[in-house]
């Protein structure tokens, strides 16, 4: 009798507006998430088209400097809360409760409203597009003074931005009451999942950064509109100020959004090595390492701000410091594949990739730590091309590899391995011909964010542009497949890749709307890693 | 295995031949593109001692990181065509190995640590700005640089450069005009900084509105210049020339188009400039006496309207919808009454609008008033001569004495607003 009851409950989900308005279910909020975060990922990704439009020859062809400065502005602001972020959310609310054998997310209510805050913030941020004086223009960065001088977008854009770091902090907190109270029995915290691992330090990241954004954009919004003068030094403030703040959030960002690409990438390499991680407990702690450091570096973004020199030194060593542990990760994951026998699934290209280009970025990203040099490279095209190889070649690369990778776990079906290759090949190439000339470009003398530049820059901005194109169009072809995969297909068994480790390939595939409701016993050949 | 030797030779000959393969290296990637015109790949080396130091640190770096990436990836990629699947390959078991974990965090770190000592003894000499022979300030606002010469020989002097009237002409929307056929296309400007060479030059960063940046490859170094704070650096050119930088700062709508040009020249040539300039200075001082008819008027208001206004206001006076107002068909440019008012917010600015009552002499400013208020159907007929321009300066501001209780108070007027009040 009680299989069946049992059985009638897995089926059992509400149906409609209702199944997915209220839901309190992490695998329907996690597709919420993920589906919320693609459409973002199209809306920056447009903005971006303007962009390299507008820059694919020298003039000015399609948009007045100011409209183009709020491209540049919203793009930043939607690809990193709107697309990166959600992702990453998406995809540990889906996969942390199946990897730690939980039946739901510890906060399951919390976690609904901090989907549906997303929606409602960035209507709030894309509407200013509409209003007299246009969309925030000053950059993501929001320096003030310019950021003051924002229309009627001003308050809009505070309050988006509140409203993103309240929907971020609930997420961080639900992860990390979910991953310290919800584990099945029996699974340590040195037994989980490097990808739960990564969401426990990210959510830590986001708890403690978060705040100080909303602090620092609150003090923008009371010099605007109440007389305050943190950053106005006629008042005795100073503008630099925010910076200190802006990057205090702004560099443990840059790992909230790199640290869960980091699990993701360590969770596909072993299963298409058919080898054990190499390293975990040095991976776990070189995450922690990154996560820590990462609050002591954040002036490196402000090296020409005038610093004293012994704060240049300090954080010039700090920065340099970060290396370390990201090199180990690298080490890490070579030796992984190191003598095991590998198979190049979509999934596993992707992470390879990543893995390359992430480290291009990182190597940038050492060029940018050494100070006296970075007065060169500071602000010109040189800083773009690195963080869009840490975070698109980076970390959107990884969100690629895990939706290949889960795609079955979630759809029940496989997706078309031909096209999903034909898919990674080609966003490989076209990213690369999109971001590897912007080095060029950076020390050759272009700064960033300029709507307009000399015939100098002429070669490699149209060769960049024809990347950008192309990888632009290239991600629609990962929309077709993702639908055509949810729409039918090879039908996908529970454990859907030959050498996948861990619980979420214990559960059927598609994963039941309930799973886990009685905690699973564990046996030792479950907890390998 | 037939990677391995191959792998090795790369390793060796790079360490051996490393000019030699520098220039390979770059001509084997882009051996098609090399072909065609100028494609900048590296840094520029400049032409003061410490650029060149820059120079080498960034090679330096990007040698070390070149060399680690050959290496981490040919091992990886020998992995990846050896130990597959297809191949037969069977997965080991291991998962650590301490001594290896040790030894690829020690290797980096000491990496790290010759790295960083070079650009720590860089940075020092970088910040010892004393004993300068010239001070210079440089002060950004939208969309200029303004340079005060504060010591040394050419003190006194104070100029303006705004990007050069062809780059704003050819940078409008639908110019018709293409920027192929300007070389320096919004790399020039009206009138340049000039400096001596071999001389140590100090010089300082500050800014009016919002946080703009210095930025001159050719010295090796930009300094953001952020209003109410001054930063300061130096430099020490070797070679007599004109060298080119932008803004590196986003400053708002012009951020692309406020370039900085300096031209550096012999001390016997710095020290003629210097006299002509400090004449023509004092000339340009007392302009309120000279009379001039409408049509002078138009012609050289169109040209400081073009120098001065262009990039917000546009060529058609309709400016920028929600960022910058019109002048055609506005009730300051056309009304009668609104004349002083018209005057004195060129003079004093409004807003977001820069104050130009330093910089533009009382000619110009009575060219620019006559200019747009007969220009775009803006069919006033009123000339304004420089002498209602010199006592429009000593009226006191009627923009801002009726209406201050009621405006928006913008950051870095309000201290010197409420001063003019008083």
């Amino acid at each position: 009798m009680s299989t069946i009851a049992h059985d009638d409950h897995h089926d059992h989900k509400p149906t409609g507006l209702k199944r997915w308005f209220l839901s309190t279910n992490h695998k329907d909020i996690g597709t919420l998430y993920l589906i919320f975060a693609l459409t973002m990922f199209f809306v920056g990704g447009a903005m971006a088209m303007i962009i390299r439009a507008e820059l694919f020859m020298p003039g000015l062809q399609f948009v007045d400097p100011q409209f183009y400065n709020s491209m540049v502005t919203v793009h930043a602001l939607i690809m990193i809360f709107g697309a990166v972020m959600p992702a990453g959310v998406g995809l540990a609310n889906w996969m942390i409760p199946l990897m730690i054998g939980a039946p739901d997310m510890a906060l399951p209510r919390m976690n609904n409203m901090s989907f549906w805050i997303l929606p409602f913030a960035f209507a709030l941020l894309l509407s200013t597009l509409f209003m007299d004086g246009g969309a925030p223009a000053g950059g993501w960065t929001m320096y003030p003074p310019l950021v003051l001088q924002t229309g009627d977008a001003f308050p809009f854009l505070i309050f988006a931005i509140h409203f993103l770091g309240i929907s971020s902090i609930m997420g961080a907190i639900n992860i990390i009451a979910t991953v310290f109270n919800m584990r099945a029995p029996g699974m340590t915290l040195m037994q989980m999942p490097l990808f739960v691992w990564t969401w426990v330090i990210t959510s830590f990241l986001l708890i403690a950064a978060l705040p100080v954004l909303a602090g620092g954009v609150t003090m923008l919004l009371t010099d605007k509109y109440f007389g305050t003068s943190f950053f106005d030094a006629a008042g005795g403030g100073d503008p630099v100020l925010f910076q200190h703040i802006f990057w205090f959030f702004g560099h443990p960002e840059v790992y909230i959004l790199a640290l869960p690409a980091f699990g993701i990438v360590s969770q596909i390499i072993p299963a298409f090595a058919r080898k054990p991680l190499f390293g975990y407990a040095s991976m776990v702690y070189a995450t922690a390492s990154i996560a820590i450091l990462s609050f002591f570096v954040w002036a490196h973004h402000m090296f020409t701000v005038g610093l004293p020199i012994k704060g240049e030194l300090f954080f010039m060593y700090a920065t340099m410091l970060i290396a370390v542990p990201t090199g180990v990760k690298v080490f890490n994951w070579i030796a992984t594949m190191w003598k095991g026998s590998m198979t190049f699934e979509t999934p596993m290209l992707f992470s390879i990739a990543f893995v390359i280009l992430f480290t291009i970025g990182g190597f940038s990203g050492l060029m940018l730590g050494i100070t006296p040099v970075d007065f060169q490279y500071h602000d010109t095209y040189f800083v773009v091309a690195h963080f869009h190889y840490v975070l698109l070649t980076g970390a959107v690369f990884a969100l690629m590899a895990a939706v290949y990778y889960w795609l079955p776990k979630w759809t029940g079906n496989m997706y078309d391995e031909r096209l999903g290759q034909i898919h990674f090949w080609l966003s490989l190439i076209s990213s690369n011909v999109l971001f590897f000339p912007q080095h060029f470009l950076g020390l050759a003398g272009m700064p960033r964010r300029i709507p307009d530049y000399n015939i100098q820059f002429a070669d490699f901005n149209m060769i960049s542009s024809i990347g950008g194109f192309a990888y632009g169009i290239t991600q629609l072809l990962f929309v077709y497949i993702v639908i055509k995969c949810a729409m039918g297909g090879k039908k996908a068994r529970a454990l859907s890749w030959e050498g996948a480790k861990g619980l979420e390939w214990t559960v059927p595939s598609p994963a039941p709307f309930h799973t886990f409701e009685k905690p699973p016993k564990l046996t030792k050949k479950m907890l390998e890693l | 295995m037939l990677y391995e030797p191959i792998v090795i030779l790369i390793i060796k000959g790079i360490f051996k031949l490393k000019s030699t393969l520098q220039k390979l290296f770059l001509v084997l990637l882009f051996t098609p593109l090399s072909a065609l015109a100028d494609w900048t790949l590296n840094m520029r080396q400049g032409v003061t001692p410490i650029s060149q130091e820059i120079y080498q640190m960034h090679m330096v770096t990007l040698w070390v990181v070149t060399v680690i990436g050959i290496i981490v990836f040919a091992v990886m990629f020998w992995s990846i065509f050896h130990h597959r699947k297809s191949k037969g390959a069977k997965p080991a078991k291991f998962s650590h190995s301490t001594t290896v974990e040790i030894i690829w965090t020690i290797i980096p770190t000491a990496i790290i640590i010759s790295l960083a000592v070079p650009a720590t003894k860089l940075l020092i000499k970088m910040d010892d700005t004393s004993e300068s022979a010239i001070t210079v300030k440089a002060t950004g606002s939208q969309w200029k640089w303004k340079y005060d010469y504060l010591d040394g020989v050419g003190e006194g002097i104070t100029l303006y450069s705004n990007l050069d009237s062809k780059s704003k002409e050819i940078s409008q929307r639908d110019s018709g005009l293409s920027p192929m056929d300007h070389e320096h296309y919004l790399k020039d400007v009206d009138e340049p900084i000039v400096l001596p060479i071999n001389t140590k030059i100090r010089i300082l960063t500050t800014a009016q509105d919002v946080i703009h940046s210095w930025w001159l490859p050719d010295l090796g170094w930009k300094r953001d210049a952020i209003p109410g704070f001054i930063n300061d650096n130096w430099a020490v050119i070797e070679k007599a020339g004109t060298y080119r930088g932008k803004c590196t700062e986003i400053c708002g709508a012009g951020h692309g188009y406020m370039p900085i040009v300096l031209e550096a020249v012999s001390m016997e040539d710095y020290t003629k400039w210097v006299d002509e300039k400090k004449l023509a200075q004092e000339a340009s001082k007392n302009t309120s006496d000279i009379v001039l008819n409408m049509k002078e008027l138009i012609t050289k208001g169109e040209k400081v309207y073009k120098a001065q206004c262009l990039v917000c206001h546009q060529a058609n006076g309709e400016g920028l919808k929600g960022a910058f107002p019109s002048i055609a068909g506005s009730a300051i440019a056309i009304e009668a009454s609104n004349r002083l008012r018209h005057i004195q917010q060129i003079i004093h600015g409004k807003g977001l609008m820069p104050a130009f009552g330093e910089q533009l002499s009382d000619v110009d400013i009575a060219a620019i008033v006559t200019f747009t208020r007969n220009s775009w159907g803006n069919n006033t007929g009123d000339i304004v001569q420089a002498k209602e321009v010199s006592e429009a300066r000593k009226k006191p501001n009627v923009i801002t004495a009726g209406d201050l209780k009621n405006k928006k108070l913008t950051t870095g007027t309000k201290i010197k607003e409420l001063a003019q009040v008083k």
